[in-house]
């Protein structure tokens, strides 16, 4: 083996479970760890994308503007980008929220349903879009992986072939809320 | 002999079959194994044509046909499956999925669903085209069923069973296009419908998690379709 | 009524209208009463009781002279002066005319392109008779045709000469009317039924309309002749409860047909029956589709239903039936009566006989028309039309439409049948012609007609209920300045899926006016896409959102 892939996994308006079906590679995680380097995740520490990555898994669907910002400089920096799981192909339930206005959303969330310190977050909790939109719908993606989560065997299917420099035919392997 | 002459040979994707003259394709392609994919279509009946999935090429035919209404006739050459077949049956997929709101994750049927299966069927891994995020009600009016209009694909085989089977017609549509929607009665809710009998046909042949029995939760709701063709044989051989 | 009586009464009506030195006929179709024609008529009446010249002068309604532009119209006859527009005040001034000479502040060019380039056969009473009165009709020799065909014709007779005519179906496909009689002829069936498709829906088109509203005997004869030739008893007419007029003059035409002996038993002394009923639509542009149709007159929800079975074989009830339109019906009492002969010597190879348009939009003599088939597109627009007024440029013209396309000015020389039309994208449809100039964007036209078809889609089947939303939000993106290349060819494969895969007619059509747009306009799309701006000025761009 001369040079690792270089992966990385990015999270964005998603519930974390693709990254625990990830982790539920359990074993098979060593092998892969000679074959990758994760350069980027939620799993581990660094803070900065790196520059040229060769595959990204991305969770989660593109619901504020962090995510958008996020989302197109990911795009920018990977050869093969993968939408992991559902909220990222679909919207999912983060897409529910599409019915109502962002208004009547945030007024839900921080001054309805809140006991204490009814206030509009100003800093640190980034800015929802208007609609929450699956990741194809913003940036170009190469693979997409479906299901709620998707089962580690086909995570594990998806990345092996794309090591080897194969797109994933998932045909009959996962489908839409697995 | 007599009967000799009502049966007809023909080519099902490069298979010799042969048929009942009265048969359609899609039962002749079914009984010999080959699968073509169909949602308003359901065994017991009548076909309206309508889901556009089961398409089907015919040799001599500028027109592709649904399976489900095209009758054999002798010598027919039919193909089941081409490029263009899975494109069109993909995109027709695809624009289902985009139209209503089908969260397959946290649906009552989830796992148990025709509309879900035959993505999988066809490799369908997202949809290309907008999801429009209509905005459609749930009736939970009824005591013992909810119908949940975003997980509605128009089918009407809840309209047929209830007027062909059950003979109530409780169901019907309202509205054109996009907008259409299965009612009760004229459009009153569930719960308050003087005609439905409360026999649950409507809920077992619904294709997707768009009707369901209360208190299932995600992926609970699997259907019962066999009690259809089974009751309609019982009713033909009395 | 048998033939004797028949052609005595036609003589009597023409000798009792030649006693008259004048006859002034108003226009009382639909454009000349929203115009104020009704009063007018009333005016005329009036005052030519006042002055006492009833007994030399008749005032009488009549229908539509076509260039219902310049309405209220009217002509006096038989020195043949057509005057518009008119307002009551005229009326005095008129009657004056009628002893001092024409009123020429008032005068309407009737040697005009306009009108000498028309060929009138199915309009041909327009204007000529009141369309309220049965005697009126028949002296213009209304009910010779039928009464012939049932006393000496065979209906194997009848569907020669119709099959020999060439004439083909007026409501867009023009499928050949011959074989589609005989399909129905053959039929073996007790009961058979004839329709009459008056469901005119396309934005613009109004050439149905006032058939029915000018001439209603002609279609009631017409379906009678069918229903002879084929062996039906029973008709429907159907019509859009939109035409409130012509459901009155239809109502009024099939009572005096029934008295007159023309519907019923034993019609002109023959063996033969039939009878006509009205049927009036709810609003539903697909109940223009056949099989929708007949589910509508059946009392059900207008859908269609996959053919075959064609309604030829199986149609309403389930019997045979034959469907054509109001202005295929207009057709065929003029055949029988001056012969097949005579009616294929107009038009093309192909397609023979006339069409009637409704011509709109940006031309100067905006009104109904009826030319030969063959006439081109160039001499309908400049000579007919008049030209685009204020001498802008002409950009196209579309024809049939929300199933039609636009066809653009280069193509204009093109002569106007079903096989020229369809190889240019477009088709002949029911008759909406539509021209189009520079202050009009393509893709904002292509828009229209993609939401007309998103609003009317019955809702039925997959690909036309979601694929005409899902075109008309790409359409509507492009006209924002907001869409990609990538949403272009979206657009394109969502036009081929749903034109493949549509049941009915109505979703197998939709994406013609965006395909034909695309064909000849594209730089216009390209302008909306790639340079965010709207050439014609039409589209509000919006910011352009990177994405």
């Amino acid at each position: 083996m001369t040079t690792k892939a270089k992966v990385a996994t990015v999270w964005l308006d998603g519930c974390s479970g693709c990254h625990m079906s990830f982790l539920d590679m359990d074993e098979r995680l060593v092998g892969l760890a000679d074959k990758i380097e994760l350069v980027y995740s939620p799993l581990v520490d660094n803070k900065v994308f790196p520059d040229d990555v060769d595959v990204t898994l991305v969770e989660g669907a593109v619901s504020s503007e962090d995510d958008l910002a996020k989302i197109r400089k990911v795009r920018a920096h990977t050869k093969v980008l993968v939408s992991l799981g559902d909220c990222a192909v679909t919207g999912n339930v983060p897409a529910m929220r599409n019915h109502f206005d962002t208004i009547d959303v945030t007024n839900r969330a921080y001054f309805e349903n809140a006991a204490l310190q009814q206030q509009l977050p100003c800093e640190v909790v980034p800015k929802l879009l208007d609609r929450v939109r699956p990741v194809h719908e913003v940036v170009k993606v190469d693979v997409h992986i479906p299901g709620c989560p998707p089962p580690a065997d086909v995570i594990h299917f998806a990345v092996a072939e794309m090591l080897e420099g194969r797109l994933p035919d998932l045909t009959g392997k996962t489908r839409f809320g697995m | 002999m007599a009967s000799a002459a009502h049966v007809v040979t023909l080519t099902i994707d490069g298979r010799d079959v042969s048929a009942n003259a009265d048969d359609t394709v899609l039962e002749v392609a079914r009984e010999n194994g080959i699968f073509i994919p169909r949602l308003c279509n359901i065994d017991g009946l009548t076909p309206v044509g309508a889901c556009r999935l089961c398409l089907i090429e015919i040799k001599g035919s500028p027109k592709l046909v649904p399976a489900c209404v095209a009758k054999v006739t002798e010598g027919m050459e039919v193909t089941t499956k081409s490029e263009r077949l899975d494109r069109y049956r993909r995109v027709i997929l695809e624009m289902l999925f985009a139209e209503r709101n089908h969260i397959c994750s946290v649906c009552v049927s989830n796992g148990h669903c025709e509309l879900q299966a035959l993505a999988l069927d066809i490799g369908m891994t997202h949809v290309r085209v907008p999801y429009r995020y209509l905005r459609v009600g749930i009736d939970a009016s009824h005591d013992r069923f909810i119908v949940d209009h975003n997980r509605c694909v128009l089918c009407t085989r809840c309209v047929r069973v209830c007027d062909e089977i059950e003979g109530a017609h409780t169901w019907d549509l309202l509205g054109r296009g996009t907008n259409s929607r299965v009612i009760t009665d004229l459009h009153q809710p569930w719960g308050e419908s003087d005609t439905c009998t409360s026999c649950g046909k409507c809920v077992n042949v619904c294709p997707t998690g768009a009707l369901s029995i209360k208190g299932h939760s995600v992926a609970e709701m699997s259907k019962r379709k066999q009690f259809l063709p089974y009751l309609t044989l019982m009713r033909t051989e009395k | 009524m048998t033939p004797e009586e028949l052609n005595k009464l036609a003589a009597t009506t023409r000798k009792h209208q030649q006693q008259f030195a004048h006859q002034i006929n108003v226009c009382v179709g639909t454009g000349c009463q929203s115009s104020g024609s009704a009063a007018v008529l009333e005016a005329l009446t009036g005052e030519v009781k006042k002055t006492g010249a009833q007994s030399s002068c008749l005032v009488r309604g009549s229908g539509c002279r076509g260039m219902c532009a310049s309405g209220p119209l009217l002509s006096v006859d038989p020195e043949g002066v057509l005057y518009g527009p008119v307002t009551v005040e005229d009326a005095p001034d008129l009657v004056r005319s009628l002893s001092e000479g024409k009123l020429t502040r008032l005068v309407c060019e009737s040697d005009s392109p306009f009108f000498t380039r028309q060929c009138r056969v199915v309009l041909e009473n327009a204007g000529r008779i009141d369309p309220e009165r049965i005697q009126d009709y028949i002296a213009m020799e209304g009910y010779s045709a039928l009464a012939r065909v049932v006393t000496e014709m065979s209906p194997g007779e009848v569907l020669e000469e119709i099959t020999r005519s060439g004439l083909r179906g007026r409501g867009g496909a023009g499928y050949p009317t011959g074989l589609k009689w005989s399909t129905v002829a053959k039929a073996r069936s007790e009961q058979k039924y004839v329709i009459c498709n008056g469901d005119e829906g396309d934005p613009g088109a109004f050439m149905d309309r006032s058939v029915m509203e000018d001439d209603p005997h002609r279609i009631i004869e017409g379906m009678a002749i069918a229903a002879y030739a084929v062996g039906a008893k029973q008709g429907y007419i159907y019509v859009r409860a939109e035409y409130p007029l012509a459901i009155k003059r239809l109502k009024n035409a099939l009572a005096q047909a029934k008295r007159d002996g023309f519907l019923g038993d034993g019609i002109c002394g023959s063996s033969f029956s039939f009878t006509v009923d009205l049927r009036l639509g709810a609003g539903a542009f697909v109940c223009g589709e056949e099989t929708a149709l007949i589910a509508s007159v059946e009392g059900r929800r207008g859908m269609p239903r996959p053919r075959p079975p064609y309604p030829a074989v199986a149609g309403l009830w389930g019997k045979p039936t034959l469907i054509n339109n109001v202005e295929t019906f207009g057709n065929i009492q003029s055949i029988i009566r001056k012969g097949a002969d005579w009616f294929a010597t107009i038009g093309t190879e192909r397609s023979k006989g006339t069409k009637v348009f409704a011509l709109t939009g940006r031309v100067a003599n905006s009104g109904l028309i009826e030319v030969p088939m063959g006439i081109t597109l160039r001499e309908i627009v400049y000579e007919i039309g008049g030209g685009i007024p204020e001498g802008r440029r002409c950009k196209g013209v579309q024809t049939g439409g929300p199933s039609g396309g636009c066809i653009p000015e280069a193509l204009l020389d093109r002569p106007v049948d079903y096989e020229s039309l369809a190889e240019l994208g477009s088709i002949m449809g029911s008759g909406g012609m539509i021209v189009i100039d520079e202050t009009s964007c393509m893709v904002d036209v292509a828009k229209y007609f993609m939401e007309f078809c998103m609003t009317e889609s019955c809702g039925k089947c997959v690909p036309c209920r979601t694929g005409t939303s899902q075109m008309h939000d790409l359409l509507h993106k492009i006209t924002e300045g907001e869409a990609s290349l990538d949403d272009l060819d979206l657009l394109q494969e969502l036009c081929e899926v749903v034109r493949n895969t549509s049941l009915c007619g109505l979703g197998q059509s939709a994406p013609n006016p965006v395909l034909s747009t695309l064909r000849y306009f594209k730089d216009e799309y390209m302008a909306h896409i790639v340079d965010k701006q709207c050439p014609a000025g039409v589209c509000q761009m919006r910011h352009a959102v990177e994405v």
